[in-house]
């Protein structure tokens, strides 16, 4: 207890000095409110609009959940598909590429003409950008089963697909879940870009607050989105070691 | 003449880019029933020979016959215990017979209790010492009920008590299980003691000696009996005044 207190304090103690510092700042009339609002006005803010925001975050987080959910069913299935069939991967992976480079912001306002205002443009947005990782890191751990593991299963002559099932797809589980932990922050970023374009969460509250000049209204949809990440990565990071407590999947067998 | 279980004639083994032969012109036949342990330096070919036996590698030269009423039930010790780190002792057993699909699960646990294993049956091997994964590897190729057992040096990285202890339940094994074994040592000690016979390979991957062990009923009291000692010495000269490999 007194190693984790040890450890964590001086974050602690640096986050109340630059809280301390920013409202004394403000408050001073050193920086305008209009430009940077004092930390207690922002937590006035969410105190009062904690139903509009709640909403919009419960909103984000479901864009953000279909994003991550269709990304890992088609990251993991294309990965097992390249795997499977090098000259599927061939052909296709180069352009996989696309996904992971693509300025999510250039290709919001085609996924409006394609998809409408609405969540199907932003649950695109988020899956567009949470998928590469997830492709990538599967098809890694597919690759890099241990071979020693690989030559005792040759013994007894089991089918690809039990292969598969039985070594491959196990031993990949790490580095899934890295690429998981990855895709998560990405989907939010994706969600939020495709909300400022298509409207409804957290990015389109950014957005109005932005329009209204209400500042202290998008820190705190800034906050809200921040939290919601860190809440995700954390989430991902206790599912890794509830399954892993659960099971030790790991690559090597030594 | 019954046929020998195995039998190897001119078996020569090269691996692609290499300059010289592995194994040059082997030739043995080991009968049913008699275990037999493979001794030699470093880098001679005996586990060459027994990944020919089980059929991981492909001779490129000879012939290697295994008896076609043996062929199917063959199972191989690797040198550690290679177990998959994400099952648990009894799903790293059941592993052969699900993959080859057939087999007695219910077997799995029987093993694993008549190797002294019935209560870690739920241990994951990070959670096993080394001589008990040992064990647990040793179950695994007994499960699909092999006539033939292959073992690659199962013992060497283990502790000398550890060790006496599965050379004895590998004993024990043999006769319950009507098994017959070839295995890979650098013990002279251990390949007396478990071998009915032991085939020696010099560098060159040839023949150096066929020495018949009869010693009778094995317990590691025999150990520090005379005659088995004087086998021990007899192969300890021949095998010194091999020349180390280049």
């Amino acid at each position: 207890m007194t190693a984790m207190l040890r450890e964590r304090l001086p974050a602690w103690l640096f986050l109340a000095g630059l809280l301390a510092v920013w409202e004394l700042v403000v408050s001073r009339g050193w920086v305008a409110s209009y430009l940077l609002p004092a930390p207690s006005d922002i937590w006035v803010t969410m105190v009062e609009l904690r139903a509009e925001l709640w909403s919009a975050t419960l909103s984000t987080l479901s864009s953000i959940l279909w994003g991550l959910g269709a990304s890992f069913a088609i990251g993991v299935s294309l990965a097992i598909g390249f795997f499977l069939i090098p000259v599927m991967r061939r052909a296709i992976l180069p352009f996989c590429v696309f996904f992971q480079t693509v300025p999510i912001i250039a290709i919001a306002p085609l996924l409006v003409i394609w998809f409408g205002f609405g969540d199907t443009t932003v649950r695109a947005s988020a899956f567009i950008v949470s998928l590469f990782p997830i492709l990538a890191n599967t098809l890694t751990g597919l690759e890099e089963t241990d071979p020693l593991l690989r030559e005792l299963f040759r013994l007894y002559r089991p089918s690809r697909w039990k292969t598969i099932i039985k070594l491959q797809i196990p031993s990949a589980i790490p580095y899934i879940l890295a690429g998981l932990r990855i895709s998560v922050g990405l989907a939010t970023i994706g969600a939020i870009v495709g909300e400022f374009i298509a409207g409804g969460g957290i990015g389109n509250l950014i957005d109005s607050a932005r329009t209204q000049q209400r500042v202290d209204l998008v820190f705190a949809g800034v906050l809200a989105s921040s939290i919601l990440a860190l809440l995700l990565v954390l989430s991902i990071d206790l599912l890794s070691r509830l399954l892993m407590q659960r099971r030790p999947y790991m690559r090597s067998a030594r | 003449m019954t046929t020998p279980a195995i039998e190897a004639q001119g078996l020569v083994k090269r691996f692609a880019g290499q300059s010289r032969n592995v194994l040059n012109g082997l030739s043995f036949a080991i009968p049913r029933g008699q275990c037999v342990a493979l001794l030699g330096p470093s880098g001679c070919g005996k586990t060459t020979l027994l990944r020919l036996l089980m059929g991981i590698e492909q001779p490129s030269a000879g012939s290697l016959r295994i008896d076609p009423a043996l062929a199917g039930h063959l199972s191989y010790v690797f040198q550690e215990p290679r177990l998959v780190p994400w099952r648990t002792s009894l799903e790293n057993v059941l592993l052969p017979l699900e993959l080859t699909g057939t087999g007695e699960p219910e077997r799995a646990a029987e093993l694993l209790r008549q190797l002294g294993l019935g209560d870690r049956l739920n241990h994951f091997p990070r959670e096993l010492s080394g001589g008990m994964q040992m064990r647990v590897a040793l179950a695994r190729a007994l499960v699909t009920r092999p006539r033939i057992l292959l073992l690659d040096e199962p013992f060497a990285a283990l502790d000398e008590r550890t060790r006496f202890r599965l050379e004895d339940l590998l004993l024990t094994l043999r006769g319950e299980l009507d098994l017959q074994y070839v295995f890979v040592t650098h013990s002279i000690s251990e390949a007396v003691y478990l071998g009915d016979r032991v085939l020696l390979l010099d560098t060159q991957g040839q023949m150096s000696a066929d020495e018949p062990v009869g010693l009778g009923v094995r317990t590691q009291e025999l150990k520090l009996t005379p005659p088995f000692n004087a086998h021990v010495r007899a192969l300890s000269d021949r095998f010194h005044a091999l020349e180390e490999p280049a």
